[in-house]
């Protein structure tokens, strides 16, 4: 896992790390950003990481 | 998921809870507290060994609380992270001091009682709020005895029950008694469009989500018998009904109904219904399933109060329209759910575009703050084969099937392998650590890895590879699961044959395999953005706020599209035409494309008449917002109609009531809903016409509260808050009434007289009107899509909208790279939906630009100069422009990849009457090797000692 970087600037927190989470992280970092993605359970992936699979193609989820 | 795990950018700070949050934009001081896992995350190899020497149990949440686990646990093998936890609540040591017995258990001394919440200050420009949904309360569900009987379970604990690492490891069972349940029933609207506990919305996603459902548990017992006891059937979304059309092709049926109750009735459940006649019935099931909605997180409150904004009646964030993804605080932006219930692709959507407009915010810091991945140096491979086999049991969905420890062993014999084992999840984050230990370990320079398919892992795999030292073309993938265990489900044997086949062929290509070098290009910080209607602007609005040149293209001769006459679109074309970064054309068509992503070339007319000229772009990036316009159809419903001042679109109508005419709200209308869409003369649904007829009747109550307005509907889709809308209307009186595809509604006119009939459900009876006004509510089409489609060479849905390049997880990206699509032009859908698409599209046509270059798949084809004779077969078929013809030093014409172009598709090279052509990764002699081996009943080591 990533080692906390102490820099000031050009980080962006995402609060919540389900789908939506990772992907605002995901992006920002291609976007030029350090992102500290902060999740209160014990893992990220949040509901979609519950699904099997996905309407309407059904493809897995993970 | 893994990604965001190995993105050094990243960091995942988890069990952790906000506490506060102060400061203003570009400048956040944001407290956290992260909670112990009271197990070192670095120490833990997550092999398990605590999980079964823990004594306690405790219901297990991930899987819904269907069965059961121990307090130090991991909620599934690719969690990420992938480092077990105690459950503080329930482990006896922290509970009543005591035990301890997984100290001493743990060979990696990772265990660690002492730990403390820890509380950190971090300093960010920007703030996502992404904090999901929350549970519709328990009560609520107990009208359908949820509680009372162990068969009546909620959707997400289905989708447990239908999940192989569920609680029956895939198999749906009863939880009364473990029987297969035949008869299922699903109950839409629970919890969603419910006053009774406050949710009047809406949840936008549990049709959807039903229909999957009915349709898995459908594969897992063809024999089940299903029905979806619904309102309205919502599959609004982009090709989505095609989906509910195969769902009852499948034979689960759909039964338009209000469910009374769920009552035990014996050892199954009773379900009284009662449907639009008046009639209540009622069926014996095994199972019923609630549809639950999406309910506002608990903690929402909370966190607008800790980060100041705003929320909503139904405490979800409060957002408006044309700002639909910034919440009342500056610098804070919001994405998913949070921002109002909604599917998986809106929430990537909205993900997007909130990273988009945060990186607009702080561009200033863009940079600043983010660590650069570094590999270890390519090491030399030599000339010595020494391949890695990793079979993978993909939990059960390889393993229940194929013999996997068999496929090992008998890679194991294989000439050049040297190391070979299997592994439980192959693309878990400690599964990568092993692979890279392997590699050191053995020396090896060749990977094969017999899982799933490459499409999903192969770029992980790759990834770890360089990590190892080792170049990415090193590695072979073998898709035992599509092709093996889930094809021949049935055949253990023969499932277990072919993955043996498969993988003796992937070892043989592997003997051959090179590294390929990786190649970078520069790219040109400039977008092309197609279309200057709202997407198109919003979204060059978005890049030049992002600090990118933008190019902008507008067919007609002036900017605003569908919406020009709403002030926001006048507002914004203000913003557009005085941004310096953005350079606005009208009357303006692209002609031809060439390039990649990067550097494209465009050649445009612009300017009418003995003004118009043409021009060349060059940029790097392309968005496609070319929008759709609203369709006329001349037959509704089997029904002639020629529009006249009294048979009018929706939006014709609209217009007519923004006006000032004294009569601009006639007496009596009738609406007809999916006029000329959903299989009438569209295929699809248009998404927004219920919101609009909604809206309009609303309207023309407000001006004539005594106008009578009947609306026919097949299904009303005012999905989301838009419900509210929809129960007002009705309160307000207007008539909502069905119709049925095989009774549908009559209209003719004869001079100024207008008749409508129709067959009323609930008098069941045929019904005979004269309204003043027939409002029909149409669909969208898209506008030359097929053109663009070929000069961009980029593919269209059966109904000519542009086909995304992942329906859930890249919904604004094309499959051409440096291609993006939002707006109209990818699917009907309103305003707010517009500029979200329009925003993430934005997002992500700035990466390319932000980081400066684009890496070249190394699979790509290479002329060889000296066989090449110069025929030009390979030009002419390239259907990517890859290739172009050079003149060698003694001036002969000789073909050339432009590798940035290339997609590897291989025609060049199966065409080439000279052999001249090879593809990095797939050459004569590995393809040949690969089939070589195919043939061969007797293993390597057998040919040979013979």
């Amino acid at each position: 896992m990533a080692k906390a970087k102490k820099s000031r600037e050009g980080t962006v927190m995402v609060l919540g790390g389900g789908i939506a989470g990772v992907q605002a992280a995901l992006d920002l970092t291609d976007l030029g950003y350090y992102v500290y993605l902060v999740e209160k359970s014990p893992a990220i992936g949040g509901v979609m990481a519950q699904l099997d699979k996905t309407f309407p193609t059904n493809d897995c989820s993970l | 998921m893994v990604e965001a795990g190995r993105s050094p950018n990243i960091e995942i700070l988890t069990n952790t809870d906000l506490l506060s949050l102060k400061g203003k934009p570009g400048n956040f001081k944001a407290d956290i507290v992260q909670r112990p896992r009271y197990i070192n995350a670095d120490d833990c190899t997550a092999c398990g060994l605590c999980t079964e020497y823990c004594p306690r149990h405790q219901v297990d949440d991930y899987n819904e609380g269907l069965n059961l686990t121990r307090p130090i646990h991991i909620d599934y093998p690719q969690a990420v992270p992938a480092t077990y936890y105690i459950d503080p609540r329930s482990c006896l040591h922290l509970t009543h001091e005591t035990c301890q017995i997984c100290v001493p258990v743990c060979q990696s001394k990772a265990i660690d009682f002492s730990q403390t919440p820890e509380e950190k200050t971090l300093e960010v420009g920007a703030v996502i709020m992404s904090p999901g949904f929350g549970r519709i309360s328990e009560e609520t569900l107990a009208k359908y005895s949820f509680g009372k009987h162990p068969d009546v379970v909620t959707s997400i604990e289905f989708e447990r029950l239908l999940n192989p690492s569920g609680p029956f490891t895939g198999e749906v069972r009863c939880l009364s008694d473990n029987r297969h349940p035949h008869k299922i029933a699903f109950i839409q609207c629970v919890g969603s469009r419910d006053i009774g506990c406050d949710n009047g919305y809406c949840s936008s996603v549990c049709c959807m989500y039903a229909i999957k459902e009915a349709m898995v548990a459908k594969e897992h017992d063809p024999e089940a018998d299903i029905t979806v006891y619904y309102m309205d059937i919502r599959t609004q979304g982009k090709d989505f009904d095609a989906a509910q059309k195969r769902a009852e092709d499948k034979g689960i049926k759909f039964v338009r109904a209000k469910v009374a109750d769920v009552m035990p009735w014996g050892n199954h459940l009773r379900l009284t219904y009662s449907t639009l006649d008046g009639k209540h019935s009622f069926e014996p099931y095994d199972m019923v399933v609630l549809s639950v909605g999406l309910e506002s997180p608990p903690d929402a409150q909370k966190l607008a109060d800790m980060a100041g904004f705003k929320l909503n009646k139904y405490n979800f964030c409060d957002t408006d329209t044309f700002t639909p993804l910034a919440t009342s605080k500056e610098g804070v932006y919001v994405a998913g759910a949070f921002n109002g219930p909604m599917d998986i692709p809106e929430s990537v959507t909205q993900s997007s575009g909130a990273a988009g407009i945060a990186s607009g915010l702080i561009k200033k810091q863009r940079g600043k703050g983010i660590v650069h991945k570094s590999y270890p140096d390519e090491k030399d491979i030599g000339d010595d084969v020494r391949i890695g086999v990793f079979v993978c049991h993909c939990g059960i969905n390889i393993g229940s099937v194929v013999d996997v420890p068999d496929v090992s062993t008998y890679a194991g014999d294989m000439e050049g392998v040297v190391y070979y084992t299997e592994s439980l999840y192959s693309c878990s984050q400690d599964a990568q650590e092993v692979l890279k230990d392997k590699i050191k370990e053995h020396d090896l320079n060749r990977v094969v890895i017999a899982a799933c398919s490459p499409r999903t892992h192969e770029p992980l795999f790759q990834e770890t590879l360089k990590d190892a030292g080792l170049n990415r073309s090193l590695f072979e993938m073998v898709n035992i699961r599509d092709q093996c265990s889930w094809v021949h489900a049935n055949e253990p044997d023969a499932a277990t044959d072919k993955s043996k086949d498969l993988v003796r062929m992937a070892v043989a290509k592997a003997r051959h395999i090179q590294p390929l070098p990786e190649q970078t290009v520069p790219v040109n910080k400039t977008a092309l953005v197609l279309g200057g209607g709202i997407a198109g602007m919003t979204a060059a609005s978005d890049m030049a706020d992002q600090g990118f040149n933008c190019y902008l293209l507008e067919k007609q001769d002036s900017l605003g599209g569908n919406y020009k006459k709403l002030a926001h679109t006048k507002k914004l074309i203000e913003q557009v035409k005085k941004n310096k970064l953005i350079t606005a054309y009208t009357n303006a068509e692209l002609q031809q494309t060439s390039g990649f992503v990067g550097n494209f070339s465009s050649i445009i007319t612009t300017g009418k008449g003995a003004r118009a000229k043409e021009i060349t772009l060059d940029h790097g990036v392309i968005i496609i917002a070319t929008g759709a316009s609203e369709h006329r159809p001349e037959a509704v419903l089997g029904n002639s109609i020629k529009y006249s001042k009294n048979i009018v679109t929706q939006s014709e109508l609209a217009e007519q009531l923004e006006g000032k005419g004294k009569k601009r709200a006639p007496d009596s209308i009738v609406m007809v809903q999916c006029a000329g869409s959903r299989g009438d003369d569209l295929n699809y649904c248009s998404k927004t016409c219920c919101n609009t007829a909604v809206q309009n009747a609303l309207k023309v109550k407000e001006i004539n509260p005594d106008s009578q307005i009947v609306v026919l509907y097949r299904d009303i889709r005012t999905y989301g808050y838009a419900e509210d809308l929809y129960q007002d209307a009705r309160q307000k009186g207007v008539l909502f009434i069905p119709y049925e595809m095989d009774n549908k509604p009559t209209i003719s006119a004869k001079g100024k007289k207008l008749t409508v009939s129709f067959f009323d459900p609930i008098l069941q009876d045929d019904i005979t009107t004269n309204p003043q006004m027939v409002a029909l509510s149409v669909g969208m089409v898209p506008e030359e899509t097929d053109t663009l489609s070929k000069l961009l060479k980029v593919p269209v849905t059966a109904d000519s909208f542009f086909l995304e390049a992942h329906v859930k997880l890249r919904p604004v990206e094309l499959p051409v790279d440096g291609v993006y699509v939002c707006g109209l032009a990818h699917s009907p859908k309103p305003i707010n939906e517009i500029i979200v698409q329009a925003q993430a599209a934005s997002a992500k046509a700035a990466m390319p630009l932000v980081k400066g270059y684009v890496t070249v798949d190394p699979i790509v084809s290479n002329i060889d100069k000296e066989t090449c004779i110069g025929c030009r077969l390979c030009t002419s078929l390239c259907p990517y422009q890859a290739i172009q013809m050079v003149k060698d030093e003694n001036n002969r014409p000789k073909a050339e990849t432009i590798v940035a172009s290339c997609k590897a598709c291989g025609i060049c090279a199966s065409h080439c009457p000279t052999f001249a052509i090879s593809m990095g990764g797939f050459t004569n002699e590995q393809l040949t090797s690969q089939i070589e081996a195919f043939g061969k009943e007797i293993t390597e080591k057998e040919k040979e000692t013979a």
